[in-house]
């Protein structure tokens, strides 16, 4: 049986070898990634519910346990409304604009020091680049529907993505600064020996800038105005039912788990375990990797939780006037200890 | 070298196609009865009296500028970062002189009220 496979296998082209062996590996990380966005969904209602001292979502399966799969088909078998006025080809676009870039910035992420499906040295490059592809897509959709509820809410949301990018961006020139390369797998290299060596101490504003930036850019509460369902209802997606909306819906939880994932790797040493003794070694990178997902994505669910929505000019003058000065600063204080001071062995 | 970049490309692709075909499941899977009620705008049960793509406030508009020149700043700013090691303390410093010029600008633009929502 074996070598029958195996001679089937050799049957093929080189070519088309590879493009298998790549394909079954994206499905490897897709299919996980597409479960954890369900499951995170269902995380935020159980987690949320439990904070308000309720249970939350408990009737489908065992302790609710089928619920997003109960969601896929509702959302699956309802109408896809697309209003007369609107401008068709785009308003079925954006959807897939703003879900491509939240999944295929995965192709980068390191998971552990082999487990990484396109080693490039650009990868970093490459993440700023596809998340900054997302505002497209909110842009799209909010012009194509033509109504006035989803107009005002991509204006709000764009201003506001792009408001954060630039914190987001001047965090990233410090991160880059202390480790020298672009590509994350070497950035997670450099913070090996232990949790004192995570770029979480020396770079900690910038650590607070990017993870604050990366709720703003997401467009998770509090600084959800794009959606403010007591003021402009959904935002950019109002007019979007069922699938299309589901889509959106998507694209947002990947957003946020590509975030964390990001934090992960930049601030808190990827794979790597906090002390380079017994017991926490003995958990694999893996492990250690998804720990700390976990951890800031349970903190995305905290933060809906507990904070009231900001107001659009306290977020505007959050990300203007706080942020892109303490990065500026913080950018000059790194270069500063690197070369004038005895401590810039700490960035190195 | 660059087929280390083929994973990427067919990563796009993939993505691309899921999103593609969740579309066309949605339109093939759910029904299809439109009504004139039903595709009008959304209004809060008004008809529409306005059209939608109106007017909007100009500082959106000057965020989208502002953003442009912080961001380009930031294109400057990262292969600086990357080589900031080999190139020492002079690069630092020119640096440091390009980011104080812009500094002055973002110092004007915030007397201004550039940045302003009231």
């Amino acid at each position: 049986m074996t070598e029958f496979l195996l001679g089937v296998w050799n049957g093929f082209p080189g070519w088309s070898q590879t493009t298998l062996l790549i394909l079954v590996k994206i499905l490897a990380i897709l299919l996980p990634l597409i479960l954890a966005v369900a499951y995170l969904t269902f995380a935020e209602r159980k987690i949320i519910g439990y904070i308000q001292a309720r249970i939350g979502p408990n009737r489908v399966g065992p302790r609710g346990w089928l619920q997003p799969i109960a969601d896929a088909f509702k959302l699956m078998l309802k109408e896809i409304i697309v209003p007369t006025n609107a401008n068709k080809f785009l308003f079925i676009m954006a959807p897939v604009l703003v879900f491509t870039p939240a999944l295929a910035a995965w192709a980068v992420i390191p998971f552990t020091d082999t487990l990484v499906l396109a080693n490039i040295d650009a990868s970093l490059l490459f993440v700023l680049a596809l998340t900054s592809m997302g505002v497209y897509g909110v842009i799209i959709a909010g012009w194509a529907s033509n109504s006035k509820y989803a107009f005002l809410g991509a204006m709000r949301s764009a201003a506001q993505i792009v408001a954060y990018e630039i914190a987001m961006g001047f965090a990233l020139v410090g991160v880059l600064m202390a480790a020298g390369s672009l590509n994350l797998r070497e950035i997670v290299l450099h913070q090996e020996g232990g949790i004192h060596q995570w770029y979480l101490l020396p770079l900690f504003p910038l650590f607070l800038v990017y993870f604050i930036a990366g709720v703003a850019e997401t467009n998770r509460a509090p600084f959800d105005v794009a959606e403010g369902e007591s003021e402009i209802v959904a935002g950019f997606h109002v007019e979007y039912s069922g699938m299309a909306f589901a889509v959106f819906f998507l694209a947002e939880y990947a957003n946020m788990i590509l975030i964390s994932a990001l934090v992960t790797i930049m601030f808190l040493g990827g794979w790597l375990p906090p002390f380079n003794v017994a017991p926490f070694t003995w958990i694999p990178g893996l492990g250690w990797f998804l720990i700390k997902v976990s951890l800031i994505l349970f903190c995305f669910l905290w933060f809906r939780a507990t904070f009231p929505r900001y107001r659009y000019d306290q977020i505007m003058r959050l990300g203007w006037k706080v942020f892109i000065p303490v990065t500026l600063v913080w950018i000059g204080v790194i270069g500063g200890a690197m070369f004038l001071t005895p401590w810039g062995y700490l960035f190195h | 070298m660059l087929q280390n970049y083929l994973p990427i490309l067919i990563f796009i692709g993939v993505a691309v196609f899921i999103g593609g075909v969740m579309m066309m499941m949605g339109r093939m899977l759910g029904p299809h009865r439109p009504d004139s009620e039903k595709l009008s705008p959304y209004e809060c049960g008004f008809e529409a009296f306005e059209d939608s793509r109106m007017k909007f406030d100009v500082r959106y508009y000057l965020v989208a500028i502002l953003f442009i020149i912080f961001d380009l700043e930031i294109a400057f700013l990262f292969p600086w970062a990357v080589v900031l090691r080999e190139i020492g303390m002079f690069g630092f410093l020119s640096m440091m002189l390009f980011l104080g010029i812009l500094v002055i600008g973002f110092i004007y633009e915030w007397k201004k009220g550039a940045l302003e929502w009231e």
